[in-house]
């Protein structure tokens, strides 16, 4: 893993996190829209809080893609799960809500299941299978070596 | 009847999102290091493999549907319990699916981490 990987996995936590974050705040902005008026959803994307969270959602999108196309699936999800952890502490010390105890052990069950998988390896190497023709014609000096 | 529905709703969700989460793995291990390979070809070329991937595609429609499915289960049940729930057990059954389909190495460490992470996300919604 280089520092360019970690930052990459940094994009995805924060993209999303912080893209929900703009998005609620946009739609509690905009108000509750009726299934009769759909096309104030359209103009909802107008609300700059609604514009910039989508644009980080994109963000998001894209770094989870880049992710994927090098670390295992059981190791991305994981690793950009401190998201959580950024949202209960955006709540906590940004939006003044109350936070629970058993909200504290949640916060610290995630950061520890973040540390258990960061520690091993990103992706999972399948070694390439063989031709048929190199294991039965094995050289002699492959043979002598062992 | 109500909590039926509720249940049937985070099953579809965490079944979509689960089998949205392997397709778009699968698709991206199939394209290789998008990092390298803009550096190589530049972005467009990044850009149609992506797009022109079946199970790139696939997946996307899966996570439609887990979208679509959540606003579904949402009209219906608390919030309180379908995102926590439909979260948390996304982490488990994702390890299950990436062991069996992508044949990730899932050790005690991952298995470790996705339960704790699920744990956590069940009590942060308390």
């Amino acid at each position: 893993m280089t520092f360019r990987k970690y930052l990459v996995l940094a994009g995805v936590t924060l993209c999303a996190s912080i893209g929900d974050s703009l998005l609620s705040r946009g739609m509690k902005q905009v108000g509750s829209i009726s299934l009769h008026h759909l096309s104030d959803l359209i103009l909802a994307v107008l609300n700059p809080s609604v514009a910039l969270g989508i644009l980080l959602l994109l963000g998001f999108f894209a770094s989870y893609m880049t992710a994927l196309s090098w670390a295992d699936l059981t190791y991305v999800l994981p690793a950009t799960s401190l998201g959580y952890v950024l949202l209960t502490l955006i709540a906590k010390f940004y939006l003044h809500e109350a936070v629970t105890t058993s909200r504290w052990i949640g916060v610290l069950l995630i950061s520890s299941g973040v540390g258990f998988v960061t520690q091993g390896p990103a992706l999972t190497h399948h070694p390439p299978k063989a031709p048929p023709h190199e294991a039965e014609y094995e050289p002699a000096s492959m043979k002598d070596a062992r | 009847m109500k909590q039926a529905y509720t249940w049937s709703a985070i099953a579809v969700i965490v079944l979509a999102s689960t089998t949205g989460d392997v397709l778009l793995s699968r698709a991206m291990k199939q394209v290789g290091d998008v990092g390298a390979l803009w550096r190589r070809s530049g972005l467009w070329t990044v850009l149609g493999r992506v797009l022109r991937n079946p199970n790139f595609l696939l997946g996307v429609l899966a996570m439609t549907t887990a979208f679509y499915s959540l606003l579904f289960g949402l009209s219906w049940g608390d919030v309180s319990l379908i995102a926590p729930a439909s979260a948390s057990l996304t982490f488990v059954t994702n390890a299950i699916a990436a062991k069996l389909f992508l044949h990730e190495r899932v050790d005690h460490r991952r298995w470790m981490a996705a339960l704790l992470v699920a744990g956590g996300v069940v009590l942060l919604a308390a």
